[in-house]
């Protein structure tokens, strides 16, 4: 019987909320659009079904993976308070760390214990040629050697051999070859960030290749 | 579901449990303000969480031992470090949970304990620093296009191997 009464008042409050969600939503917009020439729907907004994140970079204890009820969750530095004075980008922790690193504004170790040891950097360029219509993929071996050893890459994830590497955008995506670093910690894989690797625009007499069917098309 | 808006089922479960006790004795009108203060809670309840890019959670064993997950934050370490330390010098793989981290290979002076050792950086006796995840909170690498493309395939290990 109590049970009944619980439930009935669950679903009379959620009836209530959907309601007024509505009402709101229906009315909200509205507002908005001022029209001399007469009333204009309300749904024609830009990114209606878009959510943006509320806070970028929020504190540990209001990120939602940190749990505010433990005493230590406190003690830990907020990122914003780190990234004062880095320069910016659009994606991931919107800091560009090469940038910064390139700047001298961060002075990471590359030994644990030696602050004064020196990354070997290497400075290669390798250029890979893409075969769609996108602009062809620039590697700059310096970042990644100033971040990184060639041990990390080479030969488990890369092996260092011209054509010796079949690397797709979906393997990317899926956390393979450069996505095993870019996409999850390095910067990720979103519209804004294409043309970080796909700089070299394509040669002014590029035609796109002809498909296997065009090829073997005996009547071509 | 109920993880993405940052509660277990194990902590779901345990909110019916305990409904299902305090209506045991009361009155109609009780029920109606339990009803009514649910509804209330789960609106209020924090929507999908806003971690900073690259935060791991490790929850291979955490759960099992009854602590809270670790929570690493690359951010804070890339300022100090430079990739290579941890991923060439200390051996760790770029997988979240793939090192199989226990506390005993730490104060060994492996994984963490290599720099977590009170030399360079704070130790050990600091449970609540590293573990301070949401308790049930899978393993996973925040905001990683994978977690954001595919369903988390991450599971936890269980009890570690002796």
């Amino acid at each position: 019987m109590k049970t009944k009464y619980f439930f009935l008042s669950v679903l009379a409050i959620t009836a209530l909320l959907v309601v007024g969600f509505n009402a709101q939503a229906a009315q909200a917009p509205m507002k908005e659009v001022k029209s001399a020439k007469g009333k204009v729907s309300g749904a024609n907004i830009f990114n209606r079904l878009l959510k943006k994140d509320k806070q970028r970079n929020a504190p540990p204890a209001e990120d939602g993976i940190h749990d505010p009820a433990n005493d230590g969750t406190h003690v830990l530095q907020p990122p914003l308070i780190a990234y004062d004075g880095l320069p910016t980008t659009e994606f991931g922790n919107y800091v560009d760390w090469v940038k910064s690193l390139d700047d001298g504004l961060l002075k990471p170790r590359y030994d644990r214990f030696d602050p004064t040891v020196e990354p070997l950097v290497m400075d290669l360029d390798i250029v890979r040629e893409v075969r769609a219509s996108m602009p062809d993929v620039v590697f700059p071996h310096k970042p990644h050697t100033q971040w990184l050893h060639c041990s990390n890459c080479h030969p488990k994830i890369f092996i260092p051999q011209r054509n010796a590497n079949v690397i797709s955008m979906s393997a990317i995506l899926l956390g393979q070859k450069c996505g095993v670093c870019h996409g999850k910690v390095s910067f990720p894989i979103t519209t804004k960030s294409c043309t970080k690797c796909h700089s070299k625009p394509k040669p002014a007499d590029w035609k796109p290749p002809k498909s296997e069917a065009s090829l073997k098309n005996p009547w071509r | 579901m109920c993880a993405a808006r940052g509660i277990t089922k194990s902590q779901a479960a345990r909110v019916l449990v305990f409904f299902g006790e305090f209506m045991e004795g009361g009155s109609m009108f009780k029920s109606a303000m339990v009803g009514l203060l649910s509804m209330l809670a789960v609106l209020m309840l924090p929507q999908a969480a806003q971690a900073e890019y690259a935060d791991v959670v490790i929850n291979n064993y955490a759960d099992a031992a009854g602590m809270r997950p670790a929570v690493f934050p690359h951010w804070y370490h890339r300022i100090r470090f430079r990739c290579k330390v941890c991923h060439a010098d200390l051996g760790f793989k770029f997988k979240a949970g793939g090192n199989k981290i226990t506390m005993a290979k730490i104060i060994d002076g492996k994984f963490c304990g290599a720099c977590h050792n009170g030399e360079i950086s704070w130790s050990v006796e600091n449970c609540g620093m590293c573990h301070s995840g949401v308790p049930g909170t899978p393993t996973q690498i925040h905001g990683s296009t994978v977690q954001r493309l595919v369903a988390p395939t991450y599971k936890s290990l269980g009890k570690p191997a002796k």
